[in-house]
């Protein structure tokens, strides 16, 4: 373990072999993750594009230079090539494209993190709940997740979305629903392995009511590989709202989503070819760095998938 | 006993938990259609388009909106007019489509031979790249080979399919004018031949007509070099860590303290073993190209299932939508058993154990 060198203390009380507190074992633990996750340089690079992301979203206004909705003079900033004045460009509409790359990275990280908060507590109940009762709860829980799981993702977005309507929230809502299956999976099968373990046994002796134990023991010791299943899946979930977009089917005009962005720029790719490419880099920089970064925690939360 | 009467009792305890096996899988097979029959059902329900108003358009007058109603069967219950769904649906009948006032199975029985030969092409790509890429970077481990088919992969799992078909199109089509643009065909050779299959390049080649057939590769091969990447990236990677797994074992240092020559150890040895899993992650990729189509489909303007989706989408034309739907979900469960099936015929210790 490497020790931290200008903070002898706290590294030592962080990796003490006798924690005196349940606190300083869950902080211990932490730290021990983190120090194992910043020797992996391809998640460190992941990491850094995230924190870029979401860094980016928040000062969007501030870094921004220009305005992302209205456009500058249609008789001379059509259409600009990238210069110093536009980074990337402008479009058909004298929008700077940068300024509206920046402002969709909002818009992206809504998505994930929505789409994260709604599919992961679905996944994780269906799946506690039928690995941990197990029989015919079992059996109908499962089935309707092998039903879900039977679509292609994002045929069933695309018919849930045209069911909905169009709009970014009715997409979240449909990738949503498609995303939960394979979390319930895997929670059922971390279930399974737990439901048997003495701790469980003696809560269960207590008199913990069948919730509780879910709740609070069961769901806790699932919450790793889901975290990291979610974590590979930002990418896919990120693709899948470009791709709505693309189809015009997620944010609408003028919203500066990036898939609807590359279908804006498609018309007249040939002549103006950053006005579709500029988007598609950062749609491709943020999926890649939420993949090295899910990449990244398995090998260090999950040892076995590191050696295949 | 003899090896004979072993291999003998071997085969004949083999059939029956075959046919067992089989039977199961149907069950569950006829279960799942049965269920994505009701998800299609619901979804057509929640739709905020009223069904009546779609036929009989919005001038109606209310007794003929009445009657209408009556025979869709609306008034009816929930559980009635799902009765009658799945009905309709088990003879293949999905309805009309509003946009081309043909039955939805004719129209997808037309456009599907597009996205065949398309996904098809795209998956011999994929196998014929991906399977010599991956053991090659399995034997390499760690090496320079290794980390070019992990970067390939990533890119794969992070690039939008659309923003590189838009871009291969830019660049392969429109700067060098190495391969033909959107489209199957170009409109000149559009009827030099008659459809038999409605793959075009068994047709144009069946039928002799070589200029057309050159034509149709030209169309081709850039969105199925796409889709053919995607699945490489994916072939690929699986194809490492099974041969990986397979290399560690004790037959594979048998094999060399035998003196097996290693390329034998490596592509027939070891690549037989893998070969098991691999045909469900090749069958897999094959139904997940089926997915990507519909947005490649809709760069290269390619007719098949997935452009006849995103049309029916943007046109509101619910039935076809969710007929589509239907169909690719059936598709994807069909070749889920097809995989499931070979598993059990080309590994003989699963099909002792079930």
């Amino acid at each position: 373990m490497t020790a931290e060198p200008t903070r002898p203390g706290l590294s030592q009380w962080l990796l003490s072999e006798q924690p005196a507190s349940r606190n300083q074992a869950r902080l211990g633990q932490a730290w021990r993750i983190w120090l194992a996750f910043t020797r992996n340089r391809l998640g460190m690079v992941g990491l850094g594009i995230v924190v870029l992301l979401v860094l980016v979203a928040i000062f969007a206004d501030v870094i921004a230079p220009y305005d992302p909705l209205m456009g500058g003079d249609l008789r001379t900033a059509r259409l600009l090539p990238p210069s110093w004045d536009h980074w990337m460009g402008t479009d058909d509409l004298a929008r700077d494209i940068f300024s509206r790359v920046v402002h969709g990275a909002r818009l992206t990280l809504m998505v994930v993190a929505l789409v994260a908060i709604i599919a992961t507590p679905i996944g994780l109940l269906v799946g506690t709940t039928s690995g941990y009762f197990g029989g015919w709860i079992d059996v109908v829980l499962m089935r309707i997740t092998d039903i879900f799981l039977a679509f292609p993702r994002l045929i069933l977005a695309l018919a849930f979305v045209a069911a909905l309507g169009p709009g970014i929230e009715n997409a979240i809502i449909a990738i949503a629903i498609t995303s939960w299956p394979p979390y319930a999976r895997l929670a059922r099968a971390e279930t399974l392995s737990i439901r048997n373990a003495e701790h469980i046994d003696a809560i269960r002796l207590q008199g913990a009511s069948s919730g509780r134990i879910i709740w609070g023991h069961v769901v806790p010791l699932c919450m790793s590989s889901v975290i990291i299943r979610v974590t590979l899946d930002m990418a896919g979930i990120i693709l899948t709202a470009a791709g709505l977009g693309f189809l015009g089917l997620g944010a609408q005009p003028p919203q500066p989503e990036w898939g609807a962005m590359i279908a804006g720029g498609r018309r007249f790719i040939i002549d103006y070819w950053w006005v579709a490419t500029m988007p598609g880099i950062a749609i491709f920089v943020v999926s890649l760095g939420f993949n090295l970064l899910g990449d990244g925690l398995r090998d260090v939360l999950d040892p076995k998938a590191q050696q295949q | 006993m003899s090896a004979r009467s072993v291999l003998a009792e071997g085969r004949a305890s083999a059939l029956p938990a075959l046919l067992g096996r089989t039977l199961r899988l149907s069950a569950t097979v006829a279960f799942t259609i049965l269920g994505l029959l009701v998800v299609t059902f619901l979804i057509g329900r929640v739709v905020p388009v009223d069904p009546v108003l779609a036929v009989v358009g919005d001038r109606a007058s209310k007794s003929t909106y009445d009657r209408a109603f009556v025979e869709l069967g609306l008034d009816r219950p929930l559980y009635v007019q799902f009765g009658l769904y799945v009905e309709k649906a088990v003879t293949g009948d999905f309805g009309e489509s509003v946009l081309t006032k043909k039955p939805i199975l004719d129209d997808l029985i037309r456009v599907f031979p597009a996205t065949l030969e398309l996904a098809t092409v795209g998956i011999i790509i994929g196998t014929l790249f991906g399977v010599p890429v991956g053991v090659w970077a399995a034997v390499r481990q760690g090496k320079l080979v290794d980390q070019v088919v992990r970067i390939l992969g990533l890119v794969g799992y992070s690039a939008p399919i659309f923003w590189l078909g838009l871009l291969g199109l830019l660049l392969f089509y429109a700067k060098w004018g190495l391969v033909a643009g959107p489209g199957r065909i170009d409109i000149s050779y559009e009827y030099t031949f008659t459809r038999v299959t409605g793959l075009y390049l068994i047709d144009t080649a069946m039928q002799g007509q070589w200029g057309a057939f050159r034509n149709v590769v030209s169309h081709i091969a850039l969105p199925a070099s796409l889709l053919g990447y995607y699945s490489m990236a994916y072939i690929a990677r699986m194809t490492r860590s099974f041969m990986l797994n397979e290399l560690a074992q004790e037959y594979i240092v048998t094999a060399r303290v035998k003196g097996v020559a290693e390329w034998r150890i490596i592509w027939v040895h070891a690549l037989r073993n893998a070969a098991v899993p691999l045909v469900t992650v090749i069958a897999l990729s094959y139904a997940g190209l089926l997915e990507g189509s519909v947005l490649t489909e809709t760069v290269f303007a390619w007719p098949g299932l997935g452009q006849y989706l995103t049309n029916s989408l943007q046109n509101a034309d619910m039935n076809a939508v969710l007929g589509g739907t239907l169909v690719i979900g059936i598709i994807f469960v069909g070749l889920n058993l097809l995989s499931d099936f070979l598993y059990t015929l080309l590994d003989p210790r699963v099909r002792r154990r079930s």
